[in-house]
């Protein structure tokens, strides 16, 4: 081949490193997210992601209203996993003020937040599947969804924007048959999660597709205050309802599931693993439910203290979702910080995905599961 | 009443001693029975449950003797330790603000605080010294503990960018930046995060108007008046984008060539 020949190929084929904006319009970002990729022909060489589309100034809004409007707020950050937003503020209210909650309210709120975990898992699993290319667990898996979506409907009226939480306990009591169509559906699941898991587990396309792709170590997951199934995922057992109880989950058995490998596949394994956690703790909050008061004694008009602020996290869905609040004596927080799990595993993704294929971004991106109404507040 | 009937006809009437005595014994009397029925009215407060009371605030507690606080003070040198306080089981660590990343990367190889939860910045407007604040959460998973660290700032200050001790940082250090102009040190990446590039204003600072500025016509100048961009209240503002002009020489070089 002639000399120009030579030349010509090199820069077909080599040494030539592209440019390409993924998003902000792509389907597989779950919501607004754009990446300015490097790519060298089909690998990832960098990856730049831009988030802020969806930024609507939750913190400033929060600043605005008393401590009893907020909740509202709350649900529309992590617009899939409402409950353990709902919960993880109002324990940080609880917290700063001092108020203790009764224990029927306690574990209405850790069924609805596991509910609320299946539901999320459910959806995540979805979507994930969808990317790689796997259609069926789409169907199957919002069938159950749309379950615990109308139990949620059943107890609050809403269905995503759930707003089922108040400082000082729970705004509703259980409807009459609730705990046993909840029970119907818990004894249900299980089998419905062996099917996701005949259609995914021992696939070999989901294998290709997900074993060794987006590889995480642990040590990076450390330094990135990566939380959460994506932690767990890398061999590292931590969970907030273990290490720092809230609620009823001192009193309920459960297992962490940790698997070891650091990639998307043992992330799926973790997720799969959490939902059957949560069938248990389901059960057993649902048989177990005390009787009592459903709220707490507390002011009409909840003021902080002059001084002082306080940090409280839950184990949501995606990870650790804390509210830091800064009270100065008014009924309006002065600062209401959220440390939003999502937007911390975000910031992880550059490391995962240098060196991938172009086609595995999409995987690593479902398996980080964000959502980026909570990314961009 | 009966006392009354029996006192009143006949009997001698009571000395002032007497009546005095007969007073006191009354009012002690009546306190006791008042106090006993306090004592079993708290009683009654005090086995109710936690939920059935009004909530009673958690105090803010010195805690300048604990062991990691001490500990961070022997090896951080002076004045990098200014204070420290407990609440509700949450201890709170204040530095100074050079030393941030001194204690930070001290508890970190240390004391076993190897997760950077949260950092986040706070606008005080009232305290005038240093009106901003920068408070990191961090967590050891092997005791299990969470620390506070409030670093205050003045306008303008920089703190040192803790982003060599965790990588993590790098993107809640460029939302402090972004929502309350905090600038990092060493940062690698020192840039607007949430708000758009070229965004004028920090929107958490206590200053900034809730709705919001206009940056229709600073960024948009061919589509919006001045003033009259689309959060200013005052109408839209729009206008539409100007015709594109007409090009008459390339027309004519065309007639050239057909003649």
């Amino acid at each position: 081949m002639s000399e120009t020949g030579e030349r010509k190929r090199e820069t077909l084929f080599d040494l030539e490193e592209m440019e390409l904006n993924f998003g902000p319009q792509h389907p597989s970002t779950h919501g607004v997210l754009r990446l300015k990729l490097k790519v060298d022909g089909e690998r990832i060489v960098d990856c730049y992601p831009i988030i802020g589309y969806l930024h609507r100034g939750t913190e400033k809004l929060f600043e605005l209203h008393p401590f009893f409007q907020n909740v509202p707020h709350t649900d529309r950050m992590d617009y899939v996993a409402a409950a353990t937003n709902n919960l993880a503020y109002v324990g940080a209210v609880e917290k700063l003020v001092g108020i203790v909650v009764p224990p029927r309210a306690r574990y209405i709120r850790t069924i609805l937040a596991e509910l609320q975990r299946i539901s999320s898992h459910l959806l995540w699993l979805a979507t994930h599947a969808i990317d790689i290319g796997a259609m069926t667990p789409f169907f199957y898996t919002f069938r159950e969804r749309e379950i615990v979506l109308d139990l949620f409907e059943e107890y609050c009226g809403a269905r995503l924007t759930l707003n089922c939480m108040r400082p000082g306990g729970q705004p509703y009591d259980l409807t009459v048959g609730w705990v046993e169509r909840c029970l119907a559906f818990v004894d249900d699941f299980p089998s419905k999660i062996d099917d996701y898991e005949g259609l995914l587990t021992e696939n070999r396309i989901w294998k290709k597709r997900t074993v060794g792709v987006g590889v995480l170590p642990p040590d990076v997951a450390l330094d990135y205050g990566v939380t959460g199934p994506m932690l767990r995922g890398s061999g590292i057992e931590w969970d907030v309802r273990k290490a720092m109880p809230y609620e009823a989950y001192d009193e309920v058995e459960f297992d962490v599931p940790v698997f070891q490998n650091c990639d998307t596949y043992d992330r799926y394994l973790v997720r799969m693993e959490e939902m059957r956690q949560s069938v248990r703790i389901l059960r057993q909050c649902l048989e177990r439910l005390p009787d009592g008061p459903i709220m707490a004694k507390r002011p009409r008009v909840l003021k902080g203290p002059k001084e002082g602020d306080a940090y409280h996290s839950i184990e949501g869905p995606k990870g650790e979702i804390g509210f830091y609040i800064v009270s100065d004596g008014t009924p309006n927080p002065h600062r209401c910080r959220v440390r939003p799990p999502s937007f911390m595993n975000l910031q992880v993704l550059p490391p995962m995905v240098q060196g991938q294929l172009v086609s595995d971004l999409v995987a690593v991106i479902g398996t980080t599961d964000i959502v980026l109404g909570e990314v961009d507040r | 009443m009966s006392d009354r009937d029996r006192d009143e006809p006949g009997a001698p009437p009571p000395s002032d001693a007497d009546e005095e005595a007969r007073k006191a014994a009354e009012a002690r009397a009546k306190a006791e029975a008042a106090a006993r029925a306090k004592a079993e009215a708290e009683a009654a407060e005090a086995a109710k449950p936690a939920w059935e009371k009004m909530p009673v605030e958690p105090e803010i507690e010195d805690a300048a003797s604990d062991p990691l606080v001490r500990a961070l003070g022997r090896s951080c040198g002076e004045g990098a330790v200014r204070g420290a306080s407990r609440r509700a089981g949450d201890l709170a660590i204040e530095v100074a603000a050079g030393s941030l990343r001194e204690v930070a990367s001290s508890l970190k190889l240390d004391h076993g605080f190897t997760l950077l939860v949260d950092l986040c910045g706070v606008h005080y407007p009232q305290r005038e010294e240093a009106p901003y604040e920068v408070v990191l959460h961090l967590y050891d998973m092997q005791k299990n503990r969470r620390v506070r660290l409030k670093t205050a700032l003045a306008e303008g200050e920089s703190p040192p960018s803790v982003t060599p001790v965790w990588a993590g940082a790098n993107w809640l250090e460029r939302e402090a930046y972004d929502m309350y102009g905090i600038r990092f040190e060493d940062h690698p990446d020192m840039t607007r995060i949430l708000m758009w590039e070229g965004f004028n204003g920090h929107p958490l600072r206590k200053d900034f108007p809730v709705e919001g500025i206009d940056t229709g016509s600073a960024i948009y100048p061919e589509y919006y008046a001045e003033e009259m961009g689309p959060v200013t209240g005052t109408g839209t503002g729009w206008r539409p984008a100007p015709p594109p002009e007409p090009e008459p020489e390339p027309a004519a070089e065309s007639d050239e060539e057909g003649a």
